[in-house]
């Protein structure tokens, strides 16, 4: 048990008093590069003895990368046609 | 092609340079301007206004801005009047409208431990999502559903900060100056949007985990 407590306190003083749960409320500020000098390490501490976090954070950067993937519908044909039509028009009116 | 040989193009009424620009952009008009108005039709009607908008402003555009940012703006413009007038037509239109959204937290409470040595640290750890779960999500039609939903359900400023910062890829200050927005208000936005999109995808693959 004093063992445990021990390993505990270490854990918890590395990491920097951190909780998980600001360590997810922090993680865009943190993503945003918007922490400062001792916020930053003290986050980085926290990933490096949590396992949880760090699989928190990779699920950010998927879900990031995801959205930044969504595939794009192409633009229908007769949208297309139309918007042309109407920079034929504009041409001819701009270029008298 | 760059924006200046693009813009020097349009200018000269280059056709092929306006239909490069329509197929590159038509669709992230269509997702942004779907964040500002409610019908489909209208995000329609909206884009083909921000093109001519886009043709009648272009001498003007003087490169202060990239041509995307301009581009956006110019659609943020006017899907703003639309709005404006559409709300005003409403029945009822609650004072408002909601832009002030209850603070959620970015983790469902109940997955930290609420008491104990542990307060506050997780209980159940998160899953570990390996390098291919973007393309898995987009392999199912539902994978695919699932994000859109979740996207739509944001509030429209939650959602218009992160269409344009993920989906487009615009940088935070662009994206301020898009839709006329601090810088700190614009990172709280992305904050719980981008927690409420991860909240869904892991609710959504946890399901998928399951019934397999």
């Amino acid at each position: 048990m004093t063992h445990d407590h021990f390993k505990n306190r270490m854990i918890d003083y590395l990491a920097g008093q951190l909780t998980c749960k600001a360590v997810t409320e922090a993680i865009t500020d943190y993503l945003e590069g918007n922490l400062g000098l001792m916020e930053r390490i003290r986050f980085q501490m926290h990933l490096g003895f949590c396992r949880g976090c760090r699989r928190y954070l990779r699920q950010m950067r998927l879900t990031l990368r995801t959205v930044g993937t969504l595939p794009r519908d192409p633009i229908p044909p007769a949208v297309r046609d139309e918007l042309l039509q109407r920079f034929r028009t504009w041409k001819v009116r701009s270029q008298t | 092609m760059e924006d200046v040989t693009l813009l020097q193009a349009l200018r000269k009424g280059d056709e092929t340079a306006f239909a490069q620009l329509i197929d590159h952009y038509h669709a992230s008009l269509l997702r942004l301007a779907m964040t500002f108005v409610a019908s489909p039709a209208v995000a329609e009607e909206v884009v083909q206004e921000t093109w001519i908008g886009i043709l009648e402003g272009i001498g003007r555009f003087e490169g202060r801005s990239s041509l995307k940012t301009w581009i956006f703006r110019i659609l943020t413009n006017q899907a703003k009047t639309r709005g404006v007038r559409e709300r005003r037509n409403a029945a009822f239109s609650p004072l408002g409208h909601s832009t002030e959204e209850p603070e959620v937290p970015a983790v469902d409470p109940s997955r930290f431990h609420t008491s104990g040595y542990w307060v506050d640290h997780w209980n159940s750890l998160p899953r570990y999502w390996d390098d291919e779960t973007p393309e898995r999500i987009f392999l199912s039609k539902e994978g695919l559903a699932q994000i859109e939903k979740a996207m739509s359900a944001l509030p429209p400023t939650q959602r218009q900060v992160i269409t344009l910062r993920d989906v487009e890829g615009l940088t935070a200050v662009e994206v301020c100056n898009i839709l006329s927005i601090g810088e700190t208000n614009q990172r709280v936005l992305l904050h719980r949007a981008r927690s409420h999109v991860r909240r869904a995808l892991e609710k959504y693959l946890d399901k998928g985990d399951s019934q397999s």
